[in-house]
């Protein structure tokens, strides 16, 4: 089974070839089911290559499966092939089956749309690049990959492009992501230029061997082009703004499986990190502040996406965390149950946006677990499991990576641990407001009309009601998931090992470990408990915990605006306007005048009499003859 | 008596030259025509003449040249001339300046 694995990519594939040609025909909803029909089946060889790699040795297990060759130019021979490890099997694990789950909700959640087979094209091609990305076994595949997902996410963002504010997101993730990705070539050159290849296994075999200054260079350009792709400060507001595609995109691309390529990558090129400790603690630093940043903001968003969103931000931020203490295998942990907890609270949101006939606000929600027992149970799982509730799944991987982080930096705790309460609150405030409390759709007047509402009926006299059956199976198999996914923790410590090289082992006493274990819960359950008391009791006017600044998530789109965005039109209108419309036309222009002006002079030689012609002659031929009698004597 | 060779180069340079002024001050298009004509036989009594000179039977074979080119070209500038006279009734060759740029 293991040979298969080349199949993992290549279904998906054959999927968007086939929905390419046929899905049109296929129509609604049989196209869904056959994009979904080929997520399970690469689900299945990937489990298939689970069990084969399983079977092997601890230190052996891996596999390189090489397919044909893509370029050969001098030294750079770059072919087609994957790396099976531990870690590439873990990744394309949860991206096929979270992926068949997310495809099989599509199927209901797009039931309607006018373009319902193009959204299973872009989201099988989304699929395969992803697992290329996971599995290829150099870094210029995994650059394909890369940039596969990167404009997959964009077209899917702006799915509807009818509304300008999809399309401008779409755009807006689109280039902030090349600014990370410029990160990642140039990373790529210089591990030509150091190690003579691309390929994982050579470079990282002697990574070793790397002076500190190079290591820290491809370390930094990595990080990159890793901040770029999981949404970190600086270039994290691409994120929130993606949520204008389709809520399943948002769940499978910008919550479970495209961001965390960074975190992947990471921890991929882990024997690179640990030769460079300084860009370490940067990516710490940088993932705790991305963290904390991302919790602030989410907790006074309005719109259920946008919270679930800056929520994301934070917790690729503790990934980051992780990966910069050192603790990889936290990292990849948080990142599964952080794949099936927030996947659920998405598919989750999008089944209440579903129900309530697309409205988004939160504060236009309340008291839905009535009338949505399916979502609000299922979301609730997954509420108590990113709040870092024991004993669920959430817990286990947040207490993981906060002792990393105290073995790290006592100080990169504390702010892991205010998030953590953080997260707890504006989890729960979300959890209160949507399903708990008064019915306040009942007496809201909209103020602005949703789009589908007049389809549905008047605005005001509606039931919210429970998604169909499509939408509310993956729900429950992925609350199911994340409520237990806390066992893997022992399993996938050791299943990750061998592709370390420096494998991290926590060194702090039971005793410490504990009282971190106890401190986390406290945070947890105090967030919790100010989120009761504030959106259930009302002990504090709600305007007091919702600032303007966070509202408008501390005017970073505002400030991006005036410091990159001002500049860079003032420059094109510049070059445009300037440099274009004066200096380059006024060349062309030039040119042309001159010769214009040169031929009107010169017309008037030509005459039309033809002695004027003759006497040209003459003298010509009487000044040819004066020069050659003159040259002569 | 044998007439000396600068005699027939001295005709033919008269000739030349009451070719030569003919074309540039006549306006008349036969005449003009008539002009190069004699141009044209002025070169080749040159030609014929450093011939018989310097003993080289290449200047008298590219007389035959220019007769025959000559004679094409009469051909040719004939026929435009009778058929610029069809259209109209005088014509001289400062009328013809069609190609005026």
């Amino acid at each position: 089974m293991i040979h298969a694995v080349w199949l993992i990519p290549a279904l998906p594939l054959a999927g968007f070839f086939f929905l390419l040609a046929t899905g049109r025909k296929l129509g609604d909803p049989k196209a869904g089911y056959v994009a979904t029909a080929i997520m399970v089946g690469s689900f299945f060889v990937a489990v298939g290559v689970f069990f084969d790699l399983m079977g092997m040795p601890g230190e052996e297990r891996r596999f390189e499966q090489e397919l044909f060759s893509w370029m050969s130019v001098g030294g750079l021979d770059v072919h087609v092939g994957f790396l099976v490890d531990p870690l590439s099997v873990t990744m394309a694990l949860f991206v096929t089956g979270v992926g068949a789950l997310i495809h099989l909700y599509s199927v209901g959640y797009m039931h309607g749309d006018e373009r319902y087979a193009t959204f299973f094209v872009y989201l099988n091609l989304f699929a395969f690049a992803m697992l290329m990305l996971v599995l290829a076994d150099s870094f210029l595949l995994t650059f394909l990959g890369w940039e596969g997902v990167g404009a997959c996410s964009y077209f899917l963002i702006s799915f509807w492009f009818e509304r300008p504010s999809a399309a401008t997101a779409g755009k807006k993730a689109f280039v902030t992501n090349r600014v990370g990705d410029f990160g990642f070539m140039l990373a790529m050159f210089l591990i030509f230029a150091t190690f003579g290849s691309l390929n994982y296994v050579p470079v990282l075999e002697e990574a070793g061997t790397l002076a500190k200054g190079t290591a820290s260079a491809i370390a930094l350009l990595l990080f990159v082009g890793a901040v770029g792709k999981s949404a970190q400060i600086p270039l994290y507001v691409w994120l929130p703004d993606a949520m204008e595609g389709p809520t399943p995109v948002s769940a499978l691309i910008h919550a479970a499986t495209m961001v965390t390529a960074g975190v992947f990558l990471m921890v991929r090129v882990n024997p690179i990190l640990d030769m460079a400790p300084g860009v370490l603690t940067l990516i710490a630093t940088v993932g705790a502040l991305t963290a904390f940043f991302a919790a602030t903001i989410a907790c006074a968003q309005n719109d259920i996406k946008k919270v679930l969103a800056y929520s994301t931000v934070s917790q690729l931020g503790y990934m980051f965390l992780a990966v910069g203490s050192g603790a990889y295998i936290a990292a990849i942990f948080h990142m599964v149950t952080h794949a099936f907890f927030k996947a659920l609270l998405f598919l989750g949101a999008g089944s209440v946006i579903h129900g309530m006939h697309d409205e988004q606000d939160m504060k236009r929600m309340g008291a839905l677990r009535k009338w949505m027992p399916i979502t609000s149970g299922t979301f609730i799982v997954g509420w108590l499991a990113i709040a870092g509730v024991p004993p669920f799944s959430g817990f286990w991987s947040k207490d993981d990576i906060l002792l990393g982080a105290w073995e790290k930096n006592r100080l990169l705790w504390l702010i892991g641990l205010v998030t953590a309460l953080m997260t707890a609150y504006y989890m729960s405030r979300q959890v209160f407001l949507v399903f708990y409390g008064g019915e306040r759709w009942k007496k809201a007047e909209p103020e602005h009309e949703p789009v589908v509402a007049e389809a549905h009926g008047a605005h005001g006299d509606f039931k919210p009601h429970e998604s169909p059956p499509t939408m509310a199976y993956p729900l429950v198999v992925l609350a199911a998931l994340a409520a237990v996914a806390g066992i893997l923790k022992t399993p996938l410590e050791h299943w990750l090992e061998p592709v370390l090289a420096h494998p991290h082992h926590f060194a702090s006493s039971s005793g410490t470990k504990l009282g971190l274990i106890l401190v986390t819960t406290v945070a947890a359950l105090a967030g919790v408990g100010i989120a009761f008391a504030i959106w259930m009791r009302h002990r504090v006017k709600e305007s007091a915990v919702e600032p303007e600044a966070l509202r408008r998530a501390w005017y970073v789109d505002e400030l991006y605006q005036k410091v990159v965005e001002a500049p860079g039109r003032a420059l094109a209108n510049f070059s445009a306007f300037v440099i274009d419309a004066k200096v380059i036309d006024g060349t062309v222009n030039g040119v042309g005048a001159l010769v214009r002006a040169g031929g009107s002079r010169l017309r008037t030689v030509q005459s039309g009499f033809v002695r004027n012609y003759a006497l040209a002659v003459a003298v010509g031929a009487v000044a040819i003859l004066a020069y050659a009698v003159a040259r002569a004597g | 008596m044998t007439v000396p060779g600068a005699w027939y180069l001295g005709l033919a340079a008269m000739l030349f030259t009451i070719g030569g002024v003919g074309l540039l001050i006549r306006r008349n298009v036969l005449i003009m025509f008539m002009c190069v004509e004699l141009m044209l036989n002025a070169v080749n009594l040159t030609f014929v003449t450093f011939a018989r000179m310097l003993n080289d039977i290449g200047g008298q074979v590219v007389v035959f040249f220019v007769l025959v080119v000559a004679a094409a070209e009469v051909v040719v500038g004939l026929a435009i001339i009778v058929s610029i006279f069809r259209r109209r009734t005088e014509a001289t060759a400062d009328d013809i300046s069609l190609l005026k740029g």
